[in-house]
């Protein structure tokens, strides 16, 4: 790690950063999409049953309505980071993991349009296939982050590329990515995303919805703990360094924190407990990586280390300017945002259905 | 089709696709936030119905916008990793500008735009809307900045031990020649798209209210006669950004402007064919019309100018790059018949929404109504013509470029991504393509639908301070 510059160094902590905005952000917009089925039922029966559960629909889809676009760009960020900052990281990177990002923008492209066009046409059969949009599109694109983020610090099968001087390639498919730990991977953050995503409506609703989503994120959170524990033991027992060790005992306190929170009725700690827990698992991720980029497997194949990866002095250096002077200014307005949409929302919030010709 | 051609057919997919809704987006947000400071200044109702109108429309375009976006994005690291890898240093800088500066921007605020109507005060759910254009602007600024560099690569050097090229100075790549020109072409064909937008939806119903005698005549007229100016205003910048565009293009991609019109030998005093007949490669070709000079007029400013032809440039650029794997190719002439029909598809449908937007502006001065059939195709056309424009412009920007990915210093079969198979580029294309096809169907059907009742009378949005918790929202999901 010695010959990692401070800004090579900076700019892995900032693209850390901005996979914590994303997934501890996204993160509850995808709870909410994979719950619409199972939080939006109503406990009544008949007609009234029906017109509640649109209604409870409604109101879950509002709380995440105003802002999940924004959070959706901190992927784009980092993503853009990742290039700008570790050019061979996002060219390995994405071109290794082809058909599992492939399968993400397909999830994120069917549940934003579920998002945009549900409440635009007043007609059952369309709502139910927007709603299957977004919940699978929710559950996929969950699973695949945490299948996808996991492979990255575990190891996958990297090499130098003989052919072109500096290039590293992943020498794998689709199924090299499904080993145990990385599906382990991706159940956890789809169990946490659930948990976060219940606390958040939990926070953010008012009415049976809300006792419903509280009782359920606790449950979901047990499971998710147990699941945590495994899946970061793996990991550092394998990478494991003094931040991953203590990102990983941090996550899991916040997790169990949070959910004995709801146990008592206090939502903005439950849910702040889930936030921080996130955040908590990308420091364990990012600290099991560092000082690579991407870990290999290959006994006769070399590591990509972030040194190897990285862009050079002048780009990171205009690069740490920019994000100095905008990232602050994003936080800002986009705090602001919530602060905005701050109040509890309940069905009564919720107007008539659009209708718009035919 | 080996991994090349289908990561070429995919990004040509994907991004002509994803251009189809973004300049509206650009053009119709800043139409938007006009109609509305209409509205805030004149109290005019009628603004703020309009406004609300293109404000549905242009969300049931922007879902698609922005959902496509991604897969640009990921699609450079994805099929194109040696690319990323060679010019990382340099063209992820802007990607990385454009997330952080633009698109937190755009969509933070078309949230609180959409949902703010009766939660934001007034004057600063108005300035929502600007900022998301602002946003826009922006993103266009970098994405172009990062386009123009592979059209003509400045403020770089190539590092041999690291096997890369590397940034040198980054204002230079900020404001490189060709991007100088082609942003502001870009984004007036932007105003030039969403002016025809608007005016072609409101010329539809301003003629369905001058047959049924209806009440909003003269609503629909200040649409036609607002949408109308915009695109003609525009539509004369984009004709003057797109006439330097030629001259810079001349210069630092003469393959390119050759291509153009299909010159084979150098000449000075170059005509300009309207049409011709007959192949395009050299032997069979014949001019129908011809203006002459004219491509020696458009290249450089003189009717007389020199103009290097295909055959010349070949030779030049054969002795130039073809000893080194990275640069060398066996030929480095673009599709000729792509070059030139997509360069005079652009300008005819330019031309046309030009021509259609001044016959609206005429037709519709002091209390002139449009009836006649014809004004119906018109109206049909208007919107899509740009919108056609945008993406034969673009065709033959990149078919242009081609053999080169960087101009002058990578080929496009040396950037593509290593470690995918084409199986996988199947896969993904296929899935792709039929999603966007379907996704197309259903957003025509609903822009349709939206457009069939027109701008309906609205409630005057509420002051925050005077709603309820517990009222139901003006706008929800």
């Amino acid at each position: 790690m010695s010959d990692l510059s401070t800004l090579q160094i900076v700019w892995f902590v900032l693209i850390a950063v901005l996979w914590i905005g994303y997934l501890a952000l996204e993160g509850f917009d995808f709870g909410v999409g994979m719950l619409l089925p199972i939080l939006g039922r109503s406990h009544q029966k008949g007609a009234a049953g029906a017109a509640d559960t649109e209604a409870r629909k409604r109101v879950m889809l509002n709380t995440i309505g105003p802002v999940w676009d924004g959070n959706e760009v901190w992927v784009l960020t980092a993503g853009g980071a990742m290039f700008a900052a570790f050019p061979q990281w996002y060219a390995t990177l994405f071109s290794g993991f082809y058909l599992a990002l492939a399968l993400i923008l397909v999830a994120l492209i069917v549940r934003g349009m579920g998002l945009d066009y549900r409440h635009k046409v007043d007609s059952d059969t369309w709502r139910k296939r927007w709603d299957l949009a977004i919940t699978t599109g929710s559950f996929l694109a969950a699973l695949l982050w945490g299948v996808g983020l996991t492979n990255i610090v575990y190891g996958t099968p990297i090499r130098p590329n003989p052919d072109v001087k500096g290039d590293y390639f992943f020498d794998g498919n689709l199924f090299t990515l499904l080993g145990v730990v990385p599906l382990i991977g991706g159940l956890t953050f789809v169990g946490l995303f659930l948990t976060h995503g219940a606390f958040f409506i939990a926070l953010k609703t008012d009415g049976p919805i809300r006792q419903d989503a509280r009782a359920l994120g606790i449950k979901t959170g047990l499971v998710t703990a147990v699941l945590a524990v495994v899946l970061l033991l793996a990991i550092n027992l394998r990478h494991g360094s003094l931040v991953s060790w203590i990102g990983t005992v941090v996550a899991a306190v916040a997790l169990l924190g949070g959910i004995f929170m709801a146990t008592k009725g206090r939502e903005g700690w439950a849910f702040l407990g889930t936030f921080v827990c996130i955040a908590f698992a990308v420091v364990a991720y990012f600290g099991a990586l560092f000082p690579n980029a991407m870990p290999t497997t290959l006994a006769d194949g070399a590591d990509l280390t972030l040194a190897a990866a990285s862009s050079t002095p002048k780009t990171l250096t205009i690069m740490t300017w920019a994000a100095a002077v905008f990232t602050p200014i994003v936080l800002l307005y986009q705090g602001w945002t919530y602060w905005v949409f701050r109040k509890r929302i309940s069905t009564k919030n919720i107007p008539a259905p659009v209708s718009v010709g035919k | 089709m080996d991994v090349l051609d289908l990561a070429r057919w995919q990004f040509a997919i994907t991004t002509v696709y994803h251009f189809l809704f973004v300049p509206i987006t650009i053009g119709v947000t800043a139409l938007i936030a006009i109609m509305q400071t209409f509205w805030h200044r004149t109290g005019d109702d009628h603004w703020l119905r309009l406004t609300k109108f293109f404000g549905k429309l242009f969300m049931i375009n922007f879902a698609l916008g922005l959902v496509t976006g991604i897969v640009q994005e990921f699609q450079f690291g994805m099929n194109w990793s040696l690319y990323s890898r060679f010019v990382g240093d340099i063209f992820g800088a802007p990607l990385a500008f454009e997330a952080l500066l633009a698109f937190f921007l755009e969509s933070t605020f078309l949230g609180l735009w959409i949902f703010g109507w009766d939660r934001l005060p007034k004057k600063i759910h108005l300035a929502s809307i600007w900022l998301v254009h602002i946003g826009t602007v922006f993103s266009a600024f970098f994405i172009l900045a990062a386009n123009s560099f592979m059209q003509n690569p400045v403020g770089y050097t190539y590092n041999a031990q690291t096997n890369r090229a590397e940034l040198d100075d980054f204002a230079a790549v900020l404001f490189n020649k060709v991007q100088l020109v082609t942003f502001p072409h870009v984004v007036l064909g932007a105003y030039m798209t969403a002016g025809a937008f608007v005016m072609g939806i409101a010329l539809y119903h301003l003629r369905k209210q001058a047959l049924d005698k209806g009440p909003d005549i003269s609503m629909y007229r200040k649409a036609v006669r607002f949408g109308a100016i915009v695109a003609l205003v525009a539509s004369i910048g984009v004709l003057v950004s797109g006439d330097v565009q030629g001259k810079v293009m001349t210069e630092v991609q003469p393959m390119k402007m050759a291509a153009a019109e299909g010159l084979y030998e150098t000449r000075s005093g170059a005509p300009f064919s309207i049409l011709t007949i007959g192949s395009l490669d050299g032997t069979a070709a014949r001019p129908i019309l011809e203006v002459p000079g004219l491509l020696s007029f458009l290249g450089t400013g003189s009717f007389s100018g020199e103009i290097q032809g295909i055959n010349d440039l070949q030779a030049a650029d054969k002795a130039e790059f073809g000893n080194n794997p990275q640069t060398a190719s066996a030929s480095y002439v673009p599709v000729i018949w792509m070059t030139y029909w997509n360069f005079r598809l652009m300008m005819g449908a330019g031309f046309l929404t030009m021509l259609f937007a001044a016959m609206a502006l005429w037709k519709t001065r002091g209390q002139g109504v449009v009836t006649s059939g014809m004004w119906k195709h018109i109206a049909i056309w208007t919107p899509l013509l740009p919108v056609l424009a945008n993406s034969f412009g673009w065709i033959f920007t990149e078919v242009g470029r081609q053999p080169w990915l960087v101009n002058g210093l990578m080929t496009t079969e040396t950037g593509v991504s290593t470690s995918v198979s084409a199986t996988s580029v199947w896969i993904s294309m296929i899935i792709y393509t039929l999603l966007y096809g379907a996704l197309a169907v259903v957003e025509l059907r609903l822009l349709l639908r939206y457009i069939q009742p027109g701008a309906v009378p609205v409630e005057a949005p509420k002051d925050p301070a005077d709603r309820a918790d517990d009222e139901p929202f003006v706008f929800a999901y």
